[in-house]
């Protein structure tokens, strides 16, 4: 597949947006500067950046409450995502969502949703406005391993393909769901076969080879944009940090995986790998991927300013947007 | 204006509503071949585009009429009995009823369902229930309850104009009540009551399939020289509690008619309401007549036992007015 420069570093700049925001939300979460229950995706980069440089702006994603990667990755504001997490009322939803639930409507951005499985009918649903509307834009649907033994998973896949709906399901398969290994609650190794059940096709990647991902999503835009229905992807990855920020406080450090474990799979970091392949042959210089991580931390620093500055928002402001 | 069924009340609204805007679409289980009626002949004039079967799959399709909501389509997604809600539940709740409000504004939500609501006669507790009362402390979710023809048609094409996920409770034992219906353009607002019968001596606040059987009631004892008002709220959120408060106000003693249950009901609801800012104005303690807390059974003289009928309302009547 030939892929441009632009591309390309398009999606190095995706994965380091994740991974610095996060990397930060983290931090600020165990320094308790920001309220509630964070969940980080380190690790996961590469799944959120190929799939979402697939897209185009007029497409459309669901996510979940380990979103912030797909959010950045469809081109959601640092600024305002920082300060919807630290609660206030520059940020995207007001300060009524939180980490869990950011929105942004003018990016195709449907929200990460508290609910695991709940984007699948969503999504499906979205890809049902298209058909309705006739317009050509596909919604590519992000949930976890956990979310394959929902019934809103089979439902879903079930509906998007008797009615050949333009929706692409994207399983990141991290291999917990929250603390409990994947493979003691799932009756598959792979959650890529259930797609047999439903008559689609059914795909494994790499999730940690941003390139495969991008090329394999692609592919499965192509075929929904011409018609031809859903496609289940599964992106085989892994989280380095737990299930919530913080959560060693209460279940120790080796609670429900080993160190060995994740240090294994830090070997296999998205973001080296792809640094890697782009220097590879001189596809891309080191000074502009440096370039890239310095505007990025300009681009994070600046966020981060922008939510701490930012006003509360006001006791009144509770009771509205609750209807139309 | 034509003389209509409930059930061509329905049909009508959604030729008209359908017809006014393509981007309104109707979903669900059965509704090509319109089981009930309801969405009979859709299919002829507007395609399979725009009239979609479902599988039976309440969480999957519900959940996909708040997706194809949020992306700029106007879904009305009939959930044939109201009971079947319970497998959709998050979807309603946690979905279509938070996420304008979670995104701070940014989500639409024009959704319509659709569902047959109440004791259709020997169905069982199923498919019989009152299920209201579960949607009224989820805010987010407007709940409409018609009584009649006239009102269903006017009241489901405000529902279907609205940017908020509404339900529409159809009640299954008033499909074949007759009455003049408007012609076209006929919308009834959503959060505004209707004084069925003018009285002085007593309010019945009645819902839905209660609103006829308070009538009869009102009409019979009117022979009596007693002056019923039977006040119907149309739409139990958003509530009319104006119109409640001045009725109240006016004949100081009220009976609340509802078919679902006591504990945590409309009814309740209602009452409290009532209690807490109208209480001077009461002349006797508020009397509910509603369901008793049990399912819904089957058979007919356990249906008819547990379900308020004339004779309820009357005594619960006589029993504000000390007669």
């Amino acid at each position: 597949m030939d892929v441009g420069k632009d591309k390309l570093l398009e999606m190095y700049r995706s994965m380091q947006r994740i991974r610095q925001f996060e990397s930060k939300v983290r931090d600020l979460a165990l320094a308790s500067e920001i309220p509630g229950f964070v969940h980080v995706s380190i690790g996961e980069e590469a799944s959120a950046a190929g799939v979402c440089a697939a897209l185009r702006t007029t497409d459309r994603i669901t996510s979940t409450h380990r979103g912030h990667g797909h959010l950045i990755a469809k081109g959601g504001k640092l600024a305002q995502m920082m300060a919807e997490i630290y609660g206030r009322r520059t940020g995207y939803c007001k300060g009524k969502g939180g980490s869990m639930h950011i929105v942004d409507y003018s990016l195709g951005i449907l929200g990460a949703n508290g609910i695991v499985g709940a984007g699948l009918p969503i999504a499906t649903g979205s890809a049902l406005a298209a058909v309705i509307a006739g317009r050509d834009d596909v919604t590519a649907c992000f949930f976890g391993d956990g979310a394959s033994n929902e019934g809103t998973f089979h439902e879903s896949l079930n509906l998007a393909a008797v009615w050949k709906l333009p929706v692409i399901f994207v399983c990141e398969n991290n291999g917990f769901g929250e603390f409990t290994p994947m493979q003691t609650v799932t009756s598959v190794r792979d959650i890529a076969v259930r797609a047999k059940a439903y008559d689609i096709p059914g795909v494994i990647v790499d999730g940690n080879d941003v390139f495969e991902v991008y090329r394999f999503a692609s592919e499965a835009v192509a075929r929904a944009r011409a018609g031809e229905g859903p496609t289940l992807l599964e992106c085989k990855t892994y989280r380095w940090e737990g299930h919530v920020v913080g959560e060693q406080a209460f279940i120790g450090a080796e609670g429900y995986r080993t160190q060995a474990e994740i240090e294994q799979w830090k070997r296999k970091c998205p973001i080296v790998r792809f640094q890697q392949f782009l220097l590879q042959d001189g596809k891309v210089k080191r000074e502009e991927l440096e370039r890239i991580d310095e505007e990025t931390r300009r681009e994070l620093d600046e966020a981060v300013k922008f939510a701490r500055e930012s006003p509360l928002p006001e006791p009144s402001e509770a009771e509205t947007d609750v209807f139309a | 204006m034509a003389e209509l069924n409930f059930i061509q009340a329905i049909n009508q609204a959604l030729f008209e509503e359908m017809e006014r805007d393509p981007l309104t679409f109707v979903m669900g289980e059965d509704v090509v071949l319109g089981a009930f009626g309801a969405t009979r002949g859709l299919i002829d004039k507007f395609g399979p585009g725009r009239v979609r079967n479902t599988p039976i799959s309440e969480a999957g399709f519900v959940g996909a009429a708040v997706g194809a909501a949020m992306a700029g389509t106007r879904p009305i997604c009939e959930v044939e009995f109201a009971s079947f809600f319970y497998c959709a539940f998050d979807q309603v709740c946690n979905q279509a009823a938070k996420l304008r409000y979670m995104s701070g504004g940014q989500a639409s939500m024009p959704i319509t369902f659709r569902c047959v609501n109440g004791a259709v006669g020997g169905a069982a507790a199923q498919h019989s229930e009152t299920v209201y009362a579960q949607f009224l402390s989820v805010p987010g979710l407007k709940l409409v309850v018609p009584s009649g023809p006239s009102d269903m048609k006017g009241l489901l094409k405000s529902a279907i104009r609205d940017n908020n996920p509404v339900i529409v409770f159809e009640h299954g034992g008033l499909g074949r009540l007759k009455e003049q219906v408007p012609d076209g353009e006929h919308l009834v607002p959503l959060g505004k009551a209707a004084i069925k019968r003018e009285g002085q001596h007593v309010t019945v606040i009645a819902i839905g399939a209660m609103v006829s059987r308070a009538l009869k009631v009102a009409a019979k004892l009117a022979g009596e020289g007693v002056s019923v008002e039977v006040l119907d709220p149309r739409t139990l959120v958003p509530l009319d509690e104006e119109a409640i408060l001045t009725s109240v106000a006016k004949t100081n003693r009220v009976v609340i008619a509802d078919e679902g249950h006591l504990r945590g009901g409309a009814a309740a609801d209602i009452a409290a309401l009532i209690a807490e800012k109208a209480f001077d104005s009461l002349d006797a303690p508020i009397k509910r007549v509603a369901a008793p807390d049990v399912p819904i059974p089957f058979s007919p003289p356990l249906e008819k036992a547990v379900i308020p009928g004339e004779a309820q309302i009357e005594a619960g009547i006589r029993a504000v007015l000390g007669i």
